[in-house]
């Protein structure tokens, strides 16, 4: 049985039911124990007992007993263990758009700096474009103490299959311990795909990465259910150790025009280079000039606008600051603001170091896509919205007062 | 047109909270839903049967009491309705999950499409689709928003991206991850869920798939949960008040304040 509860070590606390998200514990009488155990515990029967046909093995009772009476033991087999070592270096997936490194790789570069310190190994980021001279000296000044580059046609724009194929054959070839990449469009497709090609383990969406210094490996810590709990994950046995990370997470790298790196060229035959599926048009057309996921500022409008005209001053403030506009569901689904605009369950999920929330009442739905945010200021007339209380900073007033005013103010403090 | 659509039972996320006091997760009568991505994933599924022909089969991975989840899919028109379930895919990470997804699908074998939605909504992690695709190596296109043509054995669609859409072609078979705004979800019918009731759901274990046993559940998964906890609580929320002029001032400190 892979998973079992210790009725000795056992207490009933019922410290694991509390954590099961599949509520398959229950505190009953414990199935006919050993007659010594029984010697031990007389009078107190009440165990943890799990039930298999809802258990799913996910791991969140384990930890989570005080008394380590619950035992999750992985089954293993012969080839169950790769050998991973021989495994060195922290890599940097540098994703390029239209040859320009995204940010995100300069975000992860700063974190990639930290977890190299920590094992005590080099930083090495990965290219994978055309003509991307330019780019590749930022990424040292950055913080790459390599940089591995190949320079194709066929890799100009991101495509699913030449990608995999090509990095896929890089970590097989460098061999990385950990692999870090942004938690992107391009990310989130690609990632996946490698880690079932490379057969390695993959943590999505981190929030916070970190080395366990004893065992030197690293510590990828999400959100998940809808941000509502966190969960730290561990990749034990398998190399590259991967994580995407989300947009505006960690700082972007300085850039340090000294520092010096060493760049290795490669070159890879055509087949892998081959794509079944062809990337005919891109299209750019998120109407205010900030993009949503990477912004550092959000004004956000719901359903308190009243209507789609009103929108405009949201958009107008968030002209003001320098912001990307974002809407709650209610707002996409009035139809006052394109679906690349929602922010929530079913739209993006945003951590921007500054999010205005304007007429926005707070269902669980939006909170999940913003609540990480680092500054959260909530304008609504409702003083109990549920939005007042993921905020650090709330205004109950009225938005058709107060907004027209502050981008007033912001307008004026530009001008001067 | 067969097409076959991946789905997922998953609790209700919003009644899944952790217990700031007790640092537990409450989940006083959370309800199973279906994966709120998987809808807009069965919707499309059966507007290219409604165009094209052919059946949509969904296929789940999970407990027995998934089983409602497939039968709500057949309320809404699928045709069959496959469920992994099986002690022995238990514990199973994305990567055991697409694996075994992927064997199920290619004991099904009669597809021209593959459907799954951008990403589950209790892990979140939008990897089980891609995932899939690279264990039966077919091509991929994630965050579908619009299918625009199917012809040829070949299909074209948007993929949504930061800054707005790619126009890709892609061979057949594929699979397509989709966002919401591919369509909206259509409610059962009557004569669907008189359907459902008595519809038959096909029940698969590991023997009844081609799969070696050690690369499912526990012992198939990389990667280890080794600690839940609640995320660190929003400093004390303070509530700003006054005229007009003075919020506009307080504001706009906070900015300065906050920006630097």
């Amino acid at each position: 049985m892979p998973i079992q509860v210790i009725i000795e070590k056992c207490t009933g606390c019922t410290l694991c039911l509390k954590v099961c998200p599949f509520d398959a514990i229950r505190i009953m009488d414990a199935p006919r124990p050993s007659l010594k155990s029984v010697d031990i515990h007389e009078g107190r029967g009440k165990k943890a007992v799990i039930n298999l046909d809802k258990c799913t093995l996910c791991g969140a009772c384990a930890p989570a007993c005080k008394f380590k009476a619950i035992l999750l033991e992985k089954p293993e087999t012969a080839n169950q263990k790769p050998d991973i070592s021989g495994y060195r270096g922290v890599w940097v997936f540098a994703e390029q758009k239209k040859g320009k490194v995204q940010p995100i790789a300069f975000e992860l570069l700063s974190k990639a700096k930290e977890l190299a310190a920590a094992l005590d190994t080099e930083v090495s980021a990965v290219l994978l474009g055309y003509r991307l001279e330019e780019e590749i000296q930022e990424l040292i000044w950055r913080g790459a103490d390599k940089v591995y580059v190949l320079e194709k046609l066929e890799l100009a724009n991101y495509q699913d299959e030449p990608y995999t194929n090509v990095l896929a054959e890089l970590i097989n070839k460098y061999k990385p311990e950990v692999l870090l990449c942004g938690a992107t469009s391009i990310g989130r497709s690609l990632i996946s795909r490698i880690a079932v090609k490379i057969k390695a383990g993959l943590t999505a969406d981190c929030t916070e990465l970190a080395i366990d210094q004893e065992k030197k490996m690293l510590l990828s810590t999400r959100p998940a259910f809808g941000g509502n709990i966190m969960a730290t994950i561990i990749c034990p046995n398998h190399r590259p150790q991967m994580a995407t990370v989300r947009h505006k997470v960690f700082p972007e790298a300085q850039c340090d025009m000294k520092r010096k790196g060493k760049i290795i060229y490669e070159n890879f035959d055509g087949a892998l280079l081959s794509s079944r599926s062809r990337l005919l048009d891109i299209i750019d057309e998120i109407e205010s000039t900030v993009n949503l996921s990477e912004a550092d500022i959000i004004v956000s409008g719901g359903r308190g606008l009243k209507a789609k005209e009103n929108f405009k001053l949201v958009e107008d403030l968030a002209k003001a600051l320098g912001a990307a506009v974002g809407a709650s569901r209610a707002a996409v689904d009035s139809g006052w603001m394109p679906y690349s605009h929602q922010v929530g369950q079913t739209g993006k999920t945003v951590c921007p170091k500054l999010y205005i929330a304007c007429g926005i009442s707070g269902q669980i739905q939006h909170l999940v896509g913003m609540q990480s945010s680092k500054v959260i200021i909530a304008i609504n007339s409702d003083p109990y919205a549920p939005i007042f209380k993921v905020a650090n900073y709330g205004i109950v007033g009225d938005l058709f007062e107060l907004l027209p005013a502050l981008t007033k103010k912001l307008q004026e403090a530009l001008k001067r | 047109m067969n097409i076959i659509v991946c789905i997922k039972q998953v609790p209700e996320t919003t009644e899944v909270r952790i217990n700031p006091q007790t640092n537990t997760l409450m989940r006083e009568g959370v309800k199973s839903i279906i994966n709120p991505f998987d809808m807009y994933a069965i919707e499309e599924g059966l507007r290219l049967k409604e165009r094209f022909g052919g059946k949509v089969t969904i296929l789940t991975m999970g407990p027995p009491q998934a089983e409602s989840a497939l039968r709500e899919a057949i309320s809404l028109g699928a045709d069959d309705a496959i469920l992994l379930s099986d002690r022995a895919f238990a514990g199973s990470d994305t990567l055991a999950t697409s694996y075994t997804l992927a064997g199920a699908i290619r004991k099904i074998r009669d597809y021209d499409l593959l459907i799954c939605g951008k990403q589950a909504s209790d892990g979140d992690t939008a990897q089980v689709g891609p995932g899939i695709a690279a264990h039966l190596d077919i091509p991929q296109v994630t965050y579908v928003k619009k299918i625009e043509e199917i012809k040829d054995k070949a299909i074209r669609v948007e993929r949504m991206t930061e800054e707005g859409f790619e126009i890709i072609e892609s061979p057949l078979p594929a699979l397509l991850t989709v966002v919401k705004e591919i369509n909206t979800p259509r409610l059962p019918s009557l004569k669907g869920l008189m359907r459902s009731k008595q519809a038959k759901i096909t029940h698969w274990t590991h023997k009844d798939i081609e799969l070696r046993f050690e690369n499912l559940g526990l012992s198939g998964s990389p990667t280890q949960v080794v600690k839940i906890f609640s995320p660190p609580p929003r400093e004390s929320s303070q509530m700003l008040s006054g005229s007009i002029e003075e919020l506009v001032e307080k504001l706009a400190l906070i900015f300065k304040k906050e920006l630097v």
